[in-house]
């Protein structure tokens, strides 16, 4: 166990590596020099050619990608481009907003997705089902972004239940969490629901409630211990949509995670933000990633993990 | 009865069976309600929007006039206008051409590259499979929002840049659908009787794999549409998808945002078109799905 989480860890860094690399490769090749763009317009060529001297611009692509890694192993992410503060430090403020938020959306999606499915399951064909399944549908093909404008909207501008922006209490993060929490919820509770569905038709399902076990005994012991794991297979991916949803939705309600700063300085093509943020954000899936398998054979004993 | 007259009546057997079940997936959809709902609603809007032209002009699209600014949905104004006196009707409508289609050409140039990548990883297996596979993972390892936020960064603004960008974050999942699927078939007889028959590798993966995997990559295609939808309309939300003042769904809720407090209708109704899309595009993927393979699940 111990040596295979170990084993797992250090195959992040080619994966890490190589889309940093990537990312670095298309935005340096891309049209469009960042020393002009960080100058004032009526600066001279000189000062414009001093300032890519000073950025490292003239070097080989390779050796800024080496110097870039070399620098942000020692934890230096560099310093923005043109808001000039340093790209570490200002992850270190808003990181945890857009984790918590993310990890708290994730873990409603699953605590209320799957016993909405299995209920959904239980009533097959009845009215729960049909308000369950028809609410699944609904949220799986809505923008978050939207959702959540939508929210904000009803509960903070109409009703002012909530705040409708900022994180200075744990009332500002409900609606994000909600918003952010819809297409995952979605997505577990029809998934629990169809696997149920159909594990609840097998041999040894029958065979329990033959053996006169209650209802919810045959139900919760017997078939959704099978029917979760397609579920757990898939949080990772969940996580990693959310984190992406985060990403966007975090403009609508001005909250100070990665997501807000993210979208300005992709427009203004802010190199060190832009990469370190795809170098945090890949680490923190990938580690998600690890702890959904390693939580797979826990529920799966027959999951051996690492042969 | 001569060589050739049984082989012309072998040919016609062929394509009776042939027929027979692309006749038998076209029932087994048919008799979907939801996805025959879907399709109909789909059908309903491309058409719609498509032949726009025909009857918009595509002048209400991009004139403004302040004065008009604000109007509640009307006889004039179907869906009201926006802050610049802008017919929402005419916005929403034209931007479900580039909504719509940049979904359709994007999830198409990642299945050709899918079924390329995917293709060759699963026919060949070792290292060709690895290199490709290492380099999905590489591909994955990040949100697809991010990943074509980044190409975007780098590529600029504007559409046939933003179809690469979402193509690009597709193609992982397009790759490993196909993989999987050639996979299977590798060992098979008739893969082997094409081989011994002389057949290339293109050939064999053209002609003799590629139909029997269409199932699995039809679905996944369509299953990817939806979600491609909602990608553009987050891009085109964050301000770096279409660039203004064309029209597109996700921007015409980001321009109006400010406005949502008064006149919420700027909001919901662009939002709205994209819930119906997508929901009619996830209808019919759930029924092809159905049709074409009813042992499969979710």
């Amino acid at each position: 166990m111990l040596k295979y989480t170990l084993k797992r860890i250090l195959l992040l860094v080619p994966v890490v590596i190589g889309i940093t690399f990537l990312v670095y490769l298309v935005l340096s090749v891309s049209p469009g020099d960042p020393a002009r763009m960080m100058l004032p317009e009526d600066a001279t060529e000189a000062i414009v050619a001093a300032k890519r001297e000073e950025l490292g611009l003239n070097d080989p692509i390779v050796v800024q990608y080496l110097r870039y890694m070399g620098n942000a192993i020692q934890g230096n992410f560099g310093t923005s481009w043109y808001q000039g503060f340093d790209v570490l430090s200002e992850f270190s403020h808003r990181l945890p907003y857009t984790l918590t938020l993310a990890t708290i959306a994730t873990l409603v999606a699953v605590l209320i997705g799957i016993p909405a499915g299995v209920y959904s399951a239980v009533r097959h064909n009845h009215m729960p089902d049909y308000i369950i399944t028809f609410f699944s549908l609904l949220l799986s093909a809505a923008p978050t972004f939207w959702l959540g404008m939508m929210y904000q909207l009803l509960f903070s501008l109409r009703l002012g239940w909530l705040p409708a922006s900022g994180a200075s209490n744990w009332k500002c993060f409900v609606l994000p969490v909600v918003s952010l929490a819809g297409g995952m919820l979605a997505g577990n509770s029809r998934m629990t629901r169809t696997w149920l569905l159909d594990i609840i038709r097998s041999d040894y399902v029958r065979t329990a409630r033959a053996k006169g076990n209650k209802e919810t005994v045959v139900i919760f012991k017997h078939a959704l211990r099978n029917a979760l794991l397609p579920v757990i297979t898939q949080i990772g991916v969940g996580f990693s949509n959310i984190v992406g949803g985060s990403l966007v939705a975090e403009n609508v309600y001005a909250f100070p995670g990665i997501g807000s700063f993210l979208s300005s300085a992709v427009k203004s093509k802010d190199i060190p933000i832009v990469v370190g943020c795809i170098v945090v954000v890949s680490i923190i899936v990938g580690i998600t990633n690890l702890i959904v398998d390693l939580l797979y054979a826990v529920v799966d004993p027959r999951v051996q993990l690492g042969k | 009865m001569n060589a050739e007259t049984n082989a012309a009546s072998l040919r016609k057997e062929g394509k009776k069976r042939k027929k027979g079940q692309i006749h038998m997936i076209v029932l087994r959809f048919r008799k979907n309600k939801l996805a025959m709902i879907g399709l109909f609603v789909l059908v309903i809007l491309m058409v719609t929007c498509l032949s726009a032209p025909l009857w918009l002009n595509y002048r209400l699209v991009t004139r403004q006039k302040i004065v008009d600014a604000y109007q509640a949905p009307s006889s004039a104004h179907l869906f009201g206008t926006d802050q610049f006196g802008r017919d929402l009707f005419a916005r929403i409508i034209y931007g479900g051409q580039i909504s719509l289609f940049a979904g359709l050409i994007t999830v198409f140039i990642a299945f050709l590259l899918g079924v390329a990548l995917g293709g060759a990883a699963g026919y060949f297996g070792g290292t060709v499979d690895n290199v490709i596979m290492r380099f999905c993972d590489i591909l994955m390892s990040v949100p697809g929002v991010l990943l074509s936020m980044c190409i975007v960064a780098a590529l600029g603004q504007g559409l046939v840049k933003m179809l690469i960008a979402l193509s690009v974050a597709q193609i992982p999942r397009q790759a490993r659908t196909v993989r999987a699927a050639v996979m299977t078939l590798r060992g098979q007889e008739f893969v082997e009787a094409a081989r011994s028959c002389g057949s290339s590798n293109t050939r064999i993966l053209l002609r003799h794999m590629l139909p029997n995997v269409l199932g699995p990559i039809i679905i996944g295609v369509m299953q990817g549409l939806g979600g491609t939808i909602l990608s553009i309309a987050s891009l085109g939300f964050l301000g770096i998808g279409i660039a203004p003042p064309t029209p597109e769904w996700g921007t015409i809720i980001s321009e109006n945002q400010n406005s949502l407090m008064y006149y919420p209708y700027l909001g919901i109704i662009p939002g709205l078109f994209i819930v119906v899309a997508v929901l009619s595009l996830n209808f019919i993927g759930d029924g092809l799905r159905d049709a074409l393979d009813p042992k499969q699940k979710n």
